[in-house]
């Protein structure tokens, strides 16, 4: 019998030891980069995961125009266009010697097929009414597109560089899903689903080449996993990182430089404007009185995030800091309330999806809304659930959610909007901002309409979600700020 | 024998078709709409609409679970919502990450738990039967992913000897994937082997205990003789039960420790099928699921009958 348990435990030994073959060392041109999220396809055009833009955005797939990485709208496959002074043409002068990956010529036609593409009867596209203003798409030369607005659109180059707006070819378009043909810096080589996306450089790109053979996008949803991912080196860069809490811990660790940059996420307490009491105006004033920001961005968000006082992002230029307006005092809350016909508070709902940011958050606020009487019913969902029964079916009273489209503040403009903010003068203000194209106007207009929801106390206005992660310190040019879900490597490098 | 094995196989179809009809009504009434999910939040209505029309959402739900039947007959998995390939195609790429990690995990396990369970029943109350209990106690009452995240600090994060997490694919060769496969493994094979060492040192003291071990000893076999001869063998058919049970616990069950070391199997395909309600794939993940654990069953359950004469007999 001894022998036989030497014969196991020797074969074990064996097995292990084979097991443990040290890696092999190579010059660094390639790229592995983390992210929780796995795209459920790989076509920017159709489906919202913002997952999808982060694998392909810029990387495989561009737009005429494109984001840059502090938000600036840069030309993209158009080297330049020209608009008509009613607002209502564009004309788009593309680049020349740009190819599909699947060495095709990129043209005229392929921008017209993807232009009516977002448009047409039966799209899948998850932001048709970005492009609902486009009339239509004419063919003026192979480099050379014309697009007619029903109405002029202050905001159609910014449209266009969404990921939804991205050049298609006709021939690959209806097999993107799962084979991304585009015209970017690197093309797709193959997917491991459940695992990892690998790009490879694209040799015969159009503008300057990327620095990186590969790139390798790993996807680990778990934080714990994530963590020990990063601490052993298995991935380069993980932006945003799932757990601020780690963050210090890579802050003290010379191998990594952690990044905090913004988003476009405005996290909101979100409010139900039809359900009583909160179609009370004064109401919704007392829950914003009663707020802690700071104690919400320290307790849940490890001190990361910019406090909001409406839905706008503080980097962009027209911003107004309104945060004064809803300062946090409970003995004003309490009166307000009291004013309203609660003195005694009143028992409501929170739903909360699963970020950490709402799950943890939620309990601060509920904290909070505790002390000026509110009782608040917590319960935690999951995305399916939410989209269910908060966003579709308005079975909600309070809700935490980060709104992380850009420029977004058009959403308080449709009555129907789950937190159901129905106001005429408001919605005029975005429709005159969708006619406006002289910049002080529109300026004008978007500090108008931040004022207007912040005195209307529509929402609970938390922080701007940061984007906090973690790179190696030897790693250059990646996106600190997310003015779009990306993780654009056209840029980035290893340092000599 | 036939006729045992015929009422086990018409028990087999039966159980499966229980399952199919329980499987679709809770995938029914699980609240959240796949097309809303993928579309976001900036969706018009008329976009969601047109996606459930494509996804072929809005058929009844007779007709749908006749059309998921009659795919799963003709070996028809249907297309995966989200990622829009066929669901057979997911569970043929996963399975050969479930699979070998289930295999290495119950080899493991059993390469542990055999030496260790017949150690402390040969030795009964000594020092080593003594602190193999205590040992075995531990390895239960230790949670599995926190054991794993102890490897992962140890041998991932210190000594840098594993990756973190992953696969690496197949293509990339054998040790390679056994690599990473290893401390998945062993977090999965520690409460296996220790369950699998203390029903195995039980069996054999309760067969050692019978009457025709003490005829053996009679005969003058000493002690580890009559244990190797003739309680050994005897000892095996509730390991064997075990095993098979570990097995499709191991194969259906190892969801943690997949999302422990990131390894795109079964467990995690059924996860994310959940949350992103790309309910084809958990319907019919699931399904697979249960058929492995009858097949197992029922395939236990035949090599008893072929251990032992008696079941035979008396159940035909």
């Amino acid at each position: 019998m001894t022998s036989f348990v030497k014969a196991m435990t020797l074969a074990g030994a064996l097995a292990v030891s084979t097991a443990l073959a040290p890696a092999a060392f190579a010059a660094k041109t390639d790229i592995t980069v983390g992210l929780q999220l796995e795209p459920p396809n790989l076509d920017p055009t159709s489906g919202a995961a913002g997952a999808i833009d982060s694998v392909t955005y810029s990387n495989i797939f561009e737009g005429l125009t494109r984001f840059g990485p502090d938000g600036s709208i840069n030309p993209g496959l158009a080297e330049s266009w020209t608009i008509s002074d009613d607002g209502k043409v564009y004309t788009f002068k593309l680049r020349k010697g740009v190819k599909f990956h699947d060495g095709s010529d990129m043209d005229a036609n392929d921008v017209k097929f993807s232009l009516d593409r977002t448009n047409e009867e039966g799209s899948s596209n998850a932001q048709k009414a970005l492009f609902a203003d486009i009339e239509s798409v004419e063919v003026v030369d192979p480099h050379t597109v014309k697009v007619t607005l029903k109405k002029p659109n202050g905001n159609m180059l910014f449209n266009l560089a969404w990921g939804d707006a991205v050049i298609v070819s006709p021939e690959t378009a209806a097999n993107n899903a799962t084979n991304p043909v585009g015209t970017g810096a690197f093309v797709f080589k193959n997917w491991a689903k459940g695992d990892e996306v690998e790009l490879e450089r694209n040799k015969d790109y159009w503008g300057t080449p990327a620095k990186l053979d590969k790139v390798i996008f790993k996807f680990i949803s778990d934080p714990n996993a994530a963590f020990a991912a990063v601490m052993a080196g298995d991935v380069d860069s993980f932006m945003p990182f799932p757990a601020p809490e780690n963050l210090p811990q890579f802050d003290a660790d010379p191998r990594f430089r952690v990044i905090a940059g913004s988003t476009e996420g405005e996290t909101i307490l979100s409010t139900n404007n039809k359900m009583p009491p909160f179609d009370n105006p004064k109401v919704r004033e007392a829950v914003a009185h009663a707020i802690d920001r700071q104690a919400i961005i320290d307790g849940a968000m490890f001190g990361y995030g910019t406090p909001i006082g409406t839905h706008f992002a503080p980097h962009h230029p027209s911003y107004l800091d309104l945060t004064a307006q809803s300062n946090f005092d409970p003995e004003k809350a309490k009166a307000l309330l009291a004013e309203a016909g609660h003195p005694d508070g009143f028992k409501t709902t929170l739903k909360l999806p699963p970020p950490s940011y709402a799950r943890r958050g939620g309990e601060i606020i509920a904290s909070q809304l505790r002390d000026i009487g509110i009782e608040t019913e917590i319960s935690n969902l999951e995305w399916a659930q939410w989209l269910e029964q908060v966003f579709k079916g308005k079975d909600f009273g309070l809700t935490i959610v980060s709104h992380t489209e850009p420029l977004d503040i058009g959403i308080y403009a449709r009555p129907d909007y789950y937190f159901q903010y129905d106001n005429a003068d408001f919605q005029k203000m975005m429709a005159d901002l969708n006619n406006a194209t002289d910049p002080a106007e529109r300026d004008r207009l978007l500090k108008a309409a931040q004022q207007k929801i912040a005195d209307d106390y529509v929402n609970g206005y938390l922080f701007q979600l940061a984007n906090t992660g973690v790179v190696n310190k030897d790693l250059q040019g990646v996106w600190e700020n997310a003015p779009t879900q990306a993780a654009d490597m056209t840029g980035v490098s290893w340092a000599e | 024998m036939l006729p045992y094995m015929i009422k086990r196989l018409v028990s087999l179809a039966l159980s499966l078709v229980a399952a199919s009809v329980v499987i679709f009504v809770v995938i029914e009434v699980v609240p959240g709409d796949p097309a809303s999910f993928m579309l976001g939040l900036n969706a018009e209505p008329d976009t969601v609409a047109a996606l459930r029309d494509s996804l072929g959402l809005n058929a009844s739900a007779p007709v749908r679970y006749w059309q998921w039947i009659t795919g799963l007959l003709q070996g028809e998995f249907g297309t995966s919502y989200t990622y829009k390939v066929p669901v057979r195609e997911l569970i043929a790429e996963r399975i050969w990450i479930s699979l070998p990690l289930t295999i290495y995990a119950l080899v493991l396990s059993t390469l542990i738990a055999f030496p260790v369970g017949v150690i402390a029943a040969s030795r009964r109350n000594s020092p080593s039967d003594v602190s193999i209990m205590g040992v075995t106690q531990l390895g239960i009452a230790i949670p599995n992913f926190w054991f794993a995240m102890l490897l992962v600090l140890l041998f991932a994060i210190n000594l840098r000897w594993f990756s973190a997490g992953g696969f690496p694919g197949w293509d990339e060769g054998f040790f390679a994937c056994i690599k990473a496969l290893t401390l998945p493994a062993i977090a999965l094979a520690l409460p296996q082997a220790s369950i699998l060492a203390r029903v195995m040192r039980s069996s054999l003291l309760d067969t050692l205990g019978e009457d025709f071990v003490r005829t053996a000893r009679a005969k003058g076999l000493n002690r580890r003789q009559a244990l190797w001869r003739h309680a050994l063998r005897n000892a095996l058919i509730p390991v064997l039960t075990i095993i098979g049970l570990q097995f499709s616990f191991l194969l259906a069950g190892a969801i943690i420790i997949e999302n422990v070391f990131f390894l795109p199997g079964i467990g995690r395909l059924v996860f994310q099928g959940i949350t992103q309600r790309d309910l084809i794939v958990v319907k019919s993940v699931i399904f697979l699921l249960v058929f492995a654990v009858i097949l197992v069953t029922f395939i236990v359950d035949m090599t008893y009958a072929i251990a032992d004469p008696r079941l035979r007999r008396s159940r035909s």
